[in-house]
């Protein structure tokens, strides 16, 4: 289709010629620049050209990994007719929306926020959430809770103190003042996140199936309103920031980086759900989040079917003499479009002017399949909405194994005559282990964030997975949600550690009593132009979506964030999953802390024999090599299901999963409860060809779980018929020491200075001088 | 009985004293407005905590000059009780309902943990007899230290003002100084979450029991129920 020329624009800037260098400052590679030209019948305005940039840079088009995401189941088989169906699936919405039963349902997403954080780390991590949190009310949705999913460089380094204060003050700040708790997360240190460190939020919101809401502009002559927050030049262009590799010169871009304001969000969050619980009257609404007003008008428009017509003179503005360009580019935060029944409109006004906010009428909903903007009475872009969404470009990017995969994954200790551990070495490891900060107790970091808020957390940060009690109407309900994903695994073998980052944020929800019931991912690669960080990006995605289908747990939306490099290189390849749980009865809910002396500790999943990718490799040993640990999906299943069983039996007092650090860290970190306990264990009968690997190693499927002297016999016999190796490995005891038998003799620890140095390995780091 | 929460812009705690008093201790409970300029019938005017207008400027600055503050002046000078938590304590402080101020944390970072508190003999039905000597309850803020001259400190001790004090002193308040009340013993404050405390898996329940002393000064009927 032709499109008639846009008139002249008296704005010399707006009026100027695009010349191939613009359309390069705009991300927009020679090709795609002309499809631009063929969507529109002629040459673009600059606001035009602007506005196709971000709309299809990967932030918003995924059109380096749509192919691949269609390879994510996005349906639970084995839902129910009112339990476990997908009711909003991944991709058609702000946020993937799950039943949980009796006419309730969540809604949740992750999304990162990873360059914003790496240039101004507080205001990147403080918008990072509030970004997620409108994904969730946008749905219709009552934000009840946030995650986080964090990784940083090594803790020595002061850019990443820095960036660690920062990004947790900023989070803080944002999900305190907000009011939704903050009720768990995962943070890991490693080199590769030097200068690139990842910020993933994650929100989860409650409501009715009745409450649904879409981002879709429907109904001709509905009138589009504009509510929220003034719009002003901060975050221009950001998602088209975010899609760059980060570079010596990105704090040029600081501009890019959003500033947020936490009180107008909450306004706005009970503003529109009192706007949106009275019938009828919202027919449409999405968040200004990236791309701003960009991609709300042409995805709203697209969803719908319809076109859409907006006014910038009716635009709330901070500053004066903004150009079109800079405002449909602006980042700026707090800020909703809602497209409601025409006719109603005082209703929307006097919700709105209750809260003191805006409420602009800014535009209509026509037929034309166009987005239309005018300034000034000029029209200054006119645009087919399809070619932003749906007809954006898709690629198929080259992949090409990395050459450094033959050297790791061939590598065993025996072939580079790793010395095995002595009794002293032993000694030595379990402390530096338990003291590194990707071990250490986080309470540094979650004692900053309000995660009591809402008085529904149950159980608190620092166990395998947070569990919080929703409300629901007259009814409550119990969930468990757990983060997960060691980017050493996926670097060293991407399928398989993608395969590990779901098996073991199964693992910790089972740990906890919970069913696991939906997924959100959070893809962090490098820079997909590069064919080795597509191949770890193809192979990780396909290593997730095996695991999703394997467990029959549905992918429900996500967020890919690529050209995540610094000089130095891509980051280790970083699918962050996080799975959210159902507890049948509040009576299962299980914490990873022994409550008594006198429990049996047993080992469920066999001896650890693997050393590839752990944590004592590189904190020991200073290497990051080998394969990933071996993943048996059916084993791994039937453990899950048999450690379910067997909560629900009410056996089980304590159960923790062995991840980072191994069978020792995880039988000290059981003893870091309320108690002043100690354990006496003996692993002299356990097969062990290596000792590092059994007291460390990171084989996969292995839980510990305490268990009453009288029902170890039961549970073992139990395990024995579902299939499930198990080993009663020792008791609890009154004495706070952990003392352990090997089969080269007995090695004994305190556990006070072991806790110690756990629970004050990264306050210590941290600490500011001359403050208490 | 009928207890009104006070509800700010920015205000986020209100659900959670809310249900402390509508489910905790099933009691009458309701909103109001801060555009309100009556209260109505009301036993107990709690100011919830939350970050009421953000708490731009300094916490609770604001809020003090919302419409229904003036209520709620007059309903305490008549007498009634009120009970600022967390952002409600500030607010109290700010609008000269209570003696003192609270100020940035001396860490400098939020703090949100559970805390043992030692209840002192402070007179009425606050008090060691009717809570015990030690309590816990969750705090969660930024801006809890709290401040005082001298005058007003010996001032708040010999009139056994003192509600409780931290055991461990998260935030540098002086004296370790977790909740006050006024000196007419009618308008309390704190730091503290009794509205975090009271559900079966909180980690404890003695907010019920705080907010049971709270209301007994008027009505000691209530303790007599709890004990």
């Amino acid at each position: 289709m032709k499109s008639v020329p846009l008139p002249a624009n008296p704005d010399p800037v707006l009026n100027q010629a695009i010349t191939p260098e613009l359309v390069k400052k705009h991300g927009l590679r020679p090709e795609e620049y002309e499809q631009v030209c063929a969507h529109l019948g002629r040459v673009p305005t600059l606001t035009e050209l602007g506005i196709f940039s971000v709309m299809w840079c990967e932030h918003c088009s995924y059109k380096n990994t749509r192919p691949l995401l269609k390879g994510f189941p996005t349906e639970k088989v084995g839902a129910t007719e009112n339990f476990g169906r997908v009711l909003v699936k991944a991709g058609e919405e702000n946020a993937g929306i799950i039943d949980v039963g009796d006419g309730w349902a969540i809604a949740f997403k992750i999304e990162s926020h990873n360059h914003p954080s790496a240039i101004e780390p507080f205001e990147g991590a403080a918008t990072g959430v509030g970004g997620i949190i409108r994904d969730i009310f946008t749905m219709g949705a009552r934000p009840v809770l946030l995650t986080n999913s964090l990784r940083f460089g090594e803790l020595e380094s002061p850019t990443t103190k820095r960036l660690l204060r920062g990004v947790v003050a900023g989070i803080a700040h944002y999900g305190n003042c907000v009011g939704v708790p903050t009720v768990g997360g995962d943070v890991y240190f490693d080199r590769s996140y030097e200068g690139n460190p990842l910020v993933n939020a994650l929100c989860l919101g409650t409501l009715r199936h009745d409450q649904i809401r879409r981002g879709a502009a429907k109904g001709l002559g509905n009138p589009v309103y504009y509510v929220g927050a003034a719009t002003g030049r901060d975050g221009l262009g950001g998602a088209a920031f975010a899609s760059k590799e980060l570079s010596a010169e990105s704090s040029a871009d600081r501009p890019a980086v959003q500033k947020g304001d936490p009180f107008m969000e909450k306004l706005l969050i009970e503003a529109c759900l009192e706007m949106m619980a009275i019938p009828g009257l919202v027919v449409g609404i999405q968040d200004m989040g990236a791309a701003g007003l960009t991609c709300s008008t042409c995805e709203t428009a697209s969803r719908g079917g319809a076109g859409i017509e907006i006014e910038l003179d009716q635009v709330p503005q901070r500053e004066s003499g903004m150009n079109s360009y800079e405002i449909m580019l602006s980042e700026s935060q707090e800020r909703m479009l809602v497209i409601v029944q025409k006719g109603r409109e005082s209703e929307i006004e006097q919700v709105f002017a209750k809260w003191d906010l805006h409420a602009a009428l800014v535009g209509t909903v026509t037929d034309t399949g166009r987005m239309v903007v005018t300034q000034h009475g000029i029209v200054v872009a006119d645009i087919p909405a399809g070619a932003l969404t749906d007809n954006a470009p898709v690629y198929h990017r080259d992949s090409k194994r990395p050459a450094y995969l033959d050297a790791t994954a061939s590598w065993t200790p025996h072939g580079s005559s790793l010395p095995d551990l002595d009794l002293a070495g032993a000694k030595a490891a379990l402390p530096r282990l338990l003291s590194h900060p990707t071990i250490a107790s986080k309470r540094w970091i979650y004692r900053q964030y309000d995660h009591m808020v809402q008085h529904g957390t149950v159980v608190l940060p620092g166990s395998d997975s947070a569990v919080v009690r929703l409300k629901l109407g007259n009814t409550e309900k119990f969930i468990a949600i757990s983060n997960d994903c060691n980017g050493r695994y996926c670097y060293l073998n991407p399928k398989r550690g993608a395969l590990i980052a779901m098996v073991e944020c199964l693992r910790n929800l089972v740990c906890s009593g919970a069913t696991p019931l939906a997924m959100t991912d959070n893809l962090n690669f490098g820079n997909p132009y590069k064919p080795e960080n597509f191949y770890q990006l193809k192979e990780c995605v396909s290593g997730l979506a095996e695991a999703c289908r394997f467990f029959d747990v549905p992918v429900v939306g996500g967020n890919v964030s690529l050209y995540n490099e610094s000089p130095e290189g891509a980051i280790d390849p970083t699918p962050t999953v996080s799975v959210v749980g159902f507890i049948e009865k509040e009576e299962h809910i299980t914490r990873q802390f022994v409550k008594a002396a006198g429990l049996h500790l047993v080992l469920l999943g066999g001896a650890p024999h693997e050393l590839g990718g752990s944590q004592f490799l590189g904190t020991i040993h200073g290497l990051k090599t080998g394969d990933a640990p071996a993943v048996d999906l059916g084993a791994e299943k039937k453990l899950q299901d048999f450690l379910l069983s067997q909560i629900r039996s009410g056996r089980v007092g304590a159960a923790h999963d062995l991840s980072e650090g191994g069978l020792l860290v995880a039988v000290a970190e059981m003893l870091f409860g309320a108690g002043r306990l100690g354990a006496s264990v003996d692993l002299s009968v356990l097969p062990a060809p290596r000792l590092d690997a059994l007291l460390f190693g990171e084989s996969q499927g292995r839980v510990v779980v305490a268990v009453a002297p009288e029902d170890t016999q039961a549970l073992i016999a139990a395990a024995k018929a579902a299939g499930v190796p198990a080993d009663d490995i020792g008791t609890v005891t009154e004495t706070p020491s952990l003392s352990v038998r090997t089969a080269r003799g007995p090695v004994e620890w305190d556990v006070g200075g072991l806790r110690m140095g756990w629970e004050t390995s990264i306050e210590s780091a941290m600490k500011r001088p001359g403050i208490a | 009985m009928n207890i009104a929460v006070v509800q700010f812009p920015g205000s986020n705690c209100d659900q959670d004293a809310f249900q402390l008093f509508a489910t905790g201790l099933d009691l009458p409970t309701r909103f109001v407005w801060h555009k309100e300029t009556k209260l109505g019938d009301a036993d107990l005017v709690v100011v919830p905590g939350g970050f009421s207008y953000g708490d731009y400027l300094r916490c609770g600055a604001i809020a003090r000059f919302s419409p229904i503050m003036g209520a709620v002046k007059d309903f305490s000078e008549k007498g009634g009780l009120v009970l600022g938590i967390c952002n409600g304590f500030q607010i109290l402080c700010e609008a000269g309902m209570l003696p003192g101020a609270l100020i940035r944390n001396s860490c400098l970072e939020f703090r949100c943990v559970t805390c043992d508190l030692a209840v002192e003999d402070a007179g009425t039905a606050f008090n060691t007899r009717v809570l015990g000597r030690r309590i816990r309850l969750p705090i969660a803020h930024g801006e809890g230290n709290y401040r005082i001259d001298d005058a007003g400190k010996a001032q708040l001790e010999a009139n056994g003002q003192i509600l409780m004090r931290y055991v461990d002193n998260p935030n540098g308040s002086m004296g370790g100084i977790a909740g006050i009340r006024n000196e007419e013993g009618n308008v309390f404050g704190m730091m503290p979450h009794p509205d975090r405390a009271f559900e079966r898996f909180h980690p404890s329940s003695d907010g019920i029991a705080v907010a049971r002393a709270v209301l007994s000064v008027r009505y000691p009927d209530l303790v007599r129920k709890s004990a």
